[in-house]
C-alpha cells in the first residue's frame, strides 16, 4: 500500500513539470510584456521590479525563465502578484480557504440530501416519487452551473432574501465573532446551492442504481427467506453494500474541491481561487496563474489517489499493488 | 445499420420527443435569417430593455401591441390602449441570402410600419431584438457541438485505434500522453489556451479557435476507450485472417475495426455534444469566447449579468440560458435512448 501511494505521488512530479512548462509556453505566446503595465504604475518601486526581473530572468526566453522559476519554487518562493502587490503564497492562501469552505459546504449539502433521496427512490422504485426525482435529477444534470447561479442571483435580487454576491457583508469588520460566522454562512447559501445541485443529481442516480443492484444479490434473498424484517434487510444488508462504490466517488469529489467552483465563484462574485485564477489570466498575472494551476492539478491527483485508497479500504477484493 | 437504429429511436416516445426538439432547434438555426425579423446588430436606442410585445387580433389580422416608455430611468413600458401595428407575414426586412442560395428580403414576419417594432422576447440594453439574436446565436452554439465532436472523434479514433492496433512503444507513449491530457483540469487549460491563442485571430475566426480548443481537450478520453476496444477486437479471427491476407493496417482499421466501434461512437458522441455546447457557453460567458458583433447564447447571458437586469426583472434576457438547458437535456435524453438500444445491459432500471 505504501509503495503504491509513493509511486502515485512520484507520477505527480512529471505531471506538474509538464503542465507548468505548458503554461509557460502558452503565456509566452501571448503578446506583450506583462511588465509594461507594472512599470507604468507609479506606486511600484523600480528596485522591486528590477529584483524580480533578475530573480526570475524575465528578460530572457521562456525556457530560461522556466528554469529560474523552478529554482525559486524549490526554495519555496512562488513569486509576486503584479495585480495585488502581494507575494503569491499569501494571496493564494487567503483564496484557498474561501474556496475550500464553499466546496465543503456544497459537498456536505449535496451528499446529505442525495443519499437518502437515492435510497428512497430505489426502495419505492417506479412510484410517483421515483419518477419525479428521476426527472428532476435529469434536469439538474442538464442545467449549466453558471446559468443556475445567474438564476439564483436573479432570485436574490427579486426577493431580497439573500445577498447577491461576495463572501461577507460591508460591515463585516464591525461584527462580533458570532455575527461574522453567521454572515459568512449567510453568504455561502446561494453559491453552495448552485454548486451542490448538480452533484445531488449524479450521486442520487449512482446511489439508486447501486441499491437496485444490491437488492438482487443472493444474500438479500437469503435474509428475506430467513424472515428478517424488510426494514432491516434494506438498511442493514442492502444499504451497507450499496454505499461502497460511493466511497470512491467521494474521493473524486474531493479532487474537484478547488477547481470545480470557478464559474459559480465568478457569477456570484465569491472571492475564491477560481475567481482569482480567472482574473489573473485576464491580467497576465503569470505567477498567480502558475501557482493556482499547480494547486488545482495537485488536488486532482491527490483526490484520485484518495479515491483509489478508499476503494481498496472499503472493498478488500481490490488489490492496488501490481499482480505478481 | 444506422437506418435501423434511427427507426428504433423514432419508435420510442422519449427518442421521438428529444430528436424532434433537436431537429426543430437545428432547422431554426439554419433558417435564422429567414425566421428572425431583425439582424443581430440592429439597435434601437429608444427601445432599450423593451418587454416582450403582445400579439393581438384585430382588423382582420395579427397585430403587435404598441408601447409607450413611461419611465426611462427604470425602463418601464406601458401598452397604449387601442394602438397597434400590423404584423406582416413574408414582409420585407433586411436583405440576406436564403440558405446561401439566393438573395431575398422576405422574412417570416416583420412590422412594416417604421414606428412599430416586434420583440417576441424583448430587447436588450441597446435595443436589439433578443429573439433574433437567439436564432443567430443558435448557429454558433449548436454547430460548435457537431463540429467539435467530429474533430474529437476522428482524432480519438486515429490515436486510439492506431495505438491499440500496433501496441508496443508508440502505444505506451500515446497512452502516457493521453493520461497527461486527462489529468489536466479542463477549464484551466481552456482558459490558458484561449488567452495564448486569441490575439493571433480575428473575432470572426474565434468560432474555429474555440472549436479547436474544445476538441483538443476532449479527444483524450475517447482515444483511451477506443484503444481498449481496438485491443479486444483485434484478437478476433477475422482480423487475423485479414492480416494474413496481407491487408494494410489502415484498411483493417477502417473495414474491420471501425464498424464494430460505430455504435459506441454514436452513443458517446451524442452524450458528449452537450459538453461542447456548455464549453462554448461558459467561455463566451466569461468574455473569452465569441465576441461582438457575433452572437452566441453564452455571450447573450454574459450581457444579462447586470444589476439592472436583476432588480428590474428583465427576465427575457435569461432566455438563452433556457435554450442551452433545452439543448443539453434533449441531447442527454437522446443519448440515453441510443445507449439503451445499442447496449440493453447498460439500461438504467
Amino acid at each position: 500500500m505504501i509503495s503504491f501511494i509513493f509511486r502515485r505521488l512520484l507520477t505527480l512530479i512529471p505531471l506538474l513539470l509538464g503542465i507548468t512548462a505548458l503554461v509557460f509556453i502558452l503565456m509566452s505566446l501571448a503578446p506583450g510584456d506583462f511588465l509594461t503595465p507594472v512599470k507604468a504604475q507609479r506606486d511600484v518601486p523600480a528596485e522591486l521590479i528590477e529584483s524580480i526581473q533578475r530573480d526570475f530572468g524575465l528578460d530572457q526566453p521562456w525556457y530560461v525563465q522556466y528554469f529560474k522559476w523552478l529554482g525559486n519554487l524549490a526554495q519555496g518562493n512562488l513569486g509576486h502578484s503584479w495585480a495585488y502587490k502581494l507575494p503569491v503564497a499569501d494571496l493564494i492562501g487567503q483564496r484557498v480557504l474561501a474556496t475550500f469552505l464553499l466546496s465543503l459546504v456544497a459537498l456536505t449539502f449535496s451528499w446529505c440530501i442525495a443519499i437518502p433521496l437515492g435510497v428512497l427512490a430505489a426502495v419505492y422504485k417506479d412510484s410517483i416519487f421515483d419518477r419525479i426525482s428521476a426527472g428532476l435529477a435529469y434536469a439538474a444534470l442538464s442545467i449549466p452551473e453558471f446559468f443556475l447561479a445567474l438564476l439564483l442571483v436573479f432570485f436574490a435580487a427579486q426577493t431580497g432574501w439573500f445577498p447577491m454576491g461576495g463572501a461577507t457583508s460591508i460591515d463585516y469588520e464591525y461584527m462580533s465573532f458570532g455575527g461574522q460566522l453567521a454572515d459568512r454562512a449567510y453568504h455561502l447559501i446561494l453559491p453552495g446551492l448552485a454548486l451542490g445541485i448538480g452533484s445531488i443529481a449524479s450521486i442520487m442516480r449512482i446511489m439508486r442504481a447501486n441499491f437496485l443492484d444490491t437488492i438482487r444479490a443472493e444474500f438479500v434473498t437469503t435474509a428475506r427467506a430467513k424472515g428478517v424484517k424488510e426494514f432491516v434487510v434494506m438498511f442493514k444488508h442492502v444499504l451497507r453494500n450499496a454505499i461502497n462504490p460511493l466511497v470512491s466517488a467521494f474521493g473524486f469529489a474531493f479532487s474537484s474541491l478547488l477547481s470545480g467552483a470557478l464559474m459559480v465563484e465568478i457569477v456570484l462574485q465569491y472571492p475564491g481561487l477560481g475567481q482569482l485564477m480567472y482574473q489573473s489570466i485576464l491580467r497576465e498575472d503569470q505567477f498567480v496563474v502558475l501557482a493556482s494551476v499547480m494547486l488545482g492539478c495537485t488536488m486532482l491527483v491527490l483526490g484520485n489517489l484518495l479515491a483509489d485508497i478508499l476503494l481498496a479500504w472499503s472493498d478488500p477484493r481490490i488489490r492496488l499493488e501490481k499482480k505478481k | 445499420m444506422i437506418w435501423n437504429l434511427f427507426k428504433e429511436v423514432m419508435r420510442r416516445p422519449l427518442g421521438l420527443i428529444s430528436g424532434g426538439i433537436l431537429l426543430l432547434l437545428y432547422v431554426a438555426a439554419v433558417l435564422a435569417n429567414f425566421l428572425a425579423p431583425y439582424t443581430t446588430n440592429e439597435q434601437d436606442l429608444d427601445r432599450t430593455y423593451h418587454p416582450p410585445t403582445k400579439i393581438v387580433w384585430g382588423e382582420g389580422g395579427l397585430r403587435v401591441q404598441a408601447y409607450d416608455l413611461v419611465d426611462p430611468s427604470m425602463a418601464k413600458y406601458a401598452p397604449i390602449e387601442g394602438e397597434s401595428y400590423a404584423l406582416d407575414f413574408f414582409g420585407k426586412g433586411p436583405a440576406y441570402r436564403f440558405l446561401w442560395l439566393f438573395e431575398t428580403e422576405r422574412h417570416l414576419f416583420t412590422v412594416s410600419d417604421p414606428e412599430g417594432a416586434v420583440y417576441l422576447l424583448g430587447s436588450d440594453s441597446t435595443g436589439r431584438d433578443v429573439f433574433s439574436r437567439l436564432l443567430y446565436g443558435a448557429r454558433v452554439s449548436l454547430f460548435i457541438g457537431l463540429l467539435g465532436i467530429t474533430i474529437t472523434t476522428v482524432l480519438g479514433f486515429l490515436v486510439g485505434g492506431l495505438s491499440g492496433y500496433f501496441g508496443g512503444r508508440s502505444d505506451f507513449l500515446a497512452m502516457r500522453f493521453v493520461e497527461f491530457m486527462m489529468a489536466m483540469p479542463g477549464l484551466y487549460l481552456l482558459l490558458a489556451l484561449r488567452s495564448a491563442l486569441a490575439p493571433h485571430f480575428a473575432s470572426d475566426q474565434m468560432f474555429f479557435v474555440i472549436v479547436v480548443i474544445l476538441s483538443l481537450i476532449g479527444w483524450a478520453g475517447t482515444a483511451r476507450v477506443l484503444r481498449g476496444m481496438t485491443l479486444s477486437i483485434r484478437q478476433n479471427q477475422y482480423v487475423m485472417a485479414a492480416e494474413s491476407m496481407g491487408q494494410s493496417p489502415l484498411v483493417i482499421l477502417r473495414r474491420h475495426i471501425l464498424p464494430n466501434l460505430v455504435s459506441y461512437l454514436l452513443v458517446a458522441a451524442t452524450l458528449s455534444i452537450p459538453g461542447y455546447v456548455l464549453g462554448e457557453a461558459a467561455l463566451s460567458f466569461l468574455g473569452l469566447g465569441i465576441q461582438e458583433p457575433s452572437s452566441s447564447w453564452g455571450l447573450m447571458l454574459s450581457q444579462a449579468q447586470d444589476v439592472k437586469v436583476f432588480y428590474l426583472n428583465f427576465w427575457w434576457l435569461l432566455t438563452p440560458g433556457f435554450a442551452i438547458f433545452v439543448t443539453v437535456i434533449a441531447y442527454n435524453v437522446l443519448g440515453d435512448v441510443l445507449r439503451d438500444i445499442v447496449d440493453p445491459k447498460m439500461k438504467t432500471r
